[in-house]
């Protein structure tokens, strides 16, 4: 993999953006970060991001800082990574730490209140944006078991509350029988 | 002493949360409210109110918010540190192993059905929050006549920027905070 150091301010000022600007738990990251590190400076491809946060979902910690630490190491190797952390736990230390010394004067603040209540039209925004674009390319696969397993995905996570956890071990298993049945097809068509 | 056992304890928070900032939150209150006595369960309801209110992973603003009320600043920095050095290791051993084998055609193909699922796990937190903005409420409290037309407004607007131009999420996050909140400002609604 070609390390490239000269990305590392780029990073750094990236991550530390998005972890200043997200509410709202892990996945509205890794939609700015699709939009960012994708869309915006090419970095990534669509499907590694994909592949990204999978591993992030499925590994313990927080998922930013999980996706920070993968990204990171993708640019430049573990300095990449330390890079990345760094950019992503900056923000909240120093807000949460300010935070915590007025902590009556900012929750009884009326406006601070409403600004994140509707902040939150505007996240939901930016997720739809980037889910559009990434079902599109799922039903451009035109293969029927994946858009099934994204709308089916979406009922049992959204309406059932089944966890992230659990959808996605069940697609792993799903794509292991996958590759096994591919592999019999490719024995079949050699013999 | 206390920030040997501070740092022990986010060490723990850090590797048993799977699966999302929620599940810290339970485990945060197991090390420092019932097993050291660390904080009340008042200052611990304190600490959800302002992780959720700010941005930030929540572990991570927890780690902070814990770490300045017991021993100030070398408290944050060592809370955090805790929380974060098992992501550390377990990811960077993971993100070595995706791109040394991700090429191969087997792990492809069993990537590609995990990708639908992740497409899904995103437009369900968005969703959720979508939710939260226009009624305030989880999906199943929803009441249809409670919606919020400012909300509403800025939501469909926004989309229709974000897909219209080029513009960054930030922007839109941050500029439909400061809109909506004239909004109400001017509504006298604040």
């Amino acid at each position: 993999m070609k390390k490239d150091y000269s990305k590392l301010w780029t990073l750094f000022r990236s991550m530390f953006v998005l972890s200043a600007c997200t509410f709202g738990g892990g996945f509205v990251i890794v939609s700015l970060m699709k939009k960012k590190f994708v869309e915006e400076l090419k970095w990534l491809e669509e499907d590694e991001m994909l592949d990204v946060t999978a591993i992030t979902q499925s590994a313990p910690g927080p998922l930013p800082v999980n996706a920070s630490v993968i990204i990171g190491y993708r640019m430049a190797g573990v300095v990449g990574s330390l890079t990345a952390i760094l950019g992503t736990i900056l923000p909240p230390m120093i807000i949460i730490s300010v935070i915590s010394v007025f902590y009556e004067q900012f929750r009884t603040n009326p406006y601070i209140a409403t600004a994140l209540q509707v902040m939150r039209a505007g996240v939901a925004a930016v997720i739809f944006d980037v889910v559009i674009n990434l079902a599109a390319n799922v039903f451009k696969t035109k293969r029927a078991l994946y858009i099934g397993m994204m709308i089916i995905a979406f009922i049992a996570t959204y309406l059932l509350d089944v966890s992230a956890m659990i959808v996605i071990l069940t697609c792993l298993g799903i794509g292991l029988i996958d590759l096994v049945l591919t592999l019999r097809k490719k024995k079949k068509e050699v013999v | 002493m206390l920030l040997l056992k501070l740092f022990f304890a986010f060490i723990q928070v850090g590797l048993f949360s799977v699966g999302g900032g929620y599940a810290a939150i339970p485990l945060i209150q197991e090390q420092i409210v019932n097993i050291y006595g660390m904080m009340t369960l008042e200052e611990f309801s304190d600490l959800i109110t302002v992780a959720e209110m700010t941005p930030g992973p929540i572990s991570i603003n927890s780690a902070t918010f814990v770490g300045m009320r017991i021993a100030g600043i070398p408290g944050v920095l060592i809370c955090s540190i805790g929380c974060i050095i098992p992501s550390f290791c377990i990811c960077l051993t993971l993100a070595h192993f995706y791109y040394k084998y991700r090429s191969v055609s087997g792990v492809q193909i069993v990537l590609g059905s995990l990708r639908p699922a992740v497409v899904a796990l995103i437009a369900s937190a968005g969703a959720s929050i979508l939710m939260l903005g226009l009624f305030q409420a989880e999906l199943k409290e929803v009441v249809l006549g409670n919606i919020r037309y400012v909300e509403l407004g800025i939501f469909v607007i926004a989309l229709w920027i974000l897909r219209k131009y080029k513009v960054s999420a930030i922007s839109i996050i941050l500029g439909s905070g400061i809109v909506g909140t004239i909004i109400y400002a001017l509504l006298g609604a604040v």
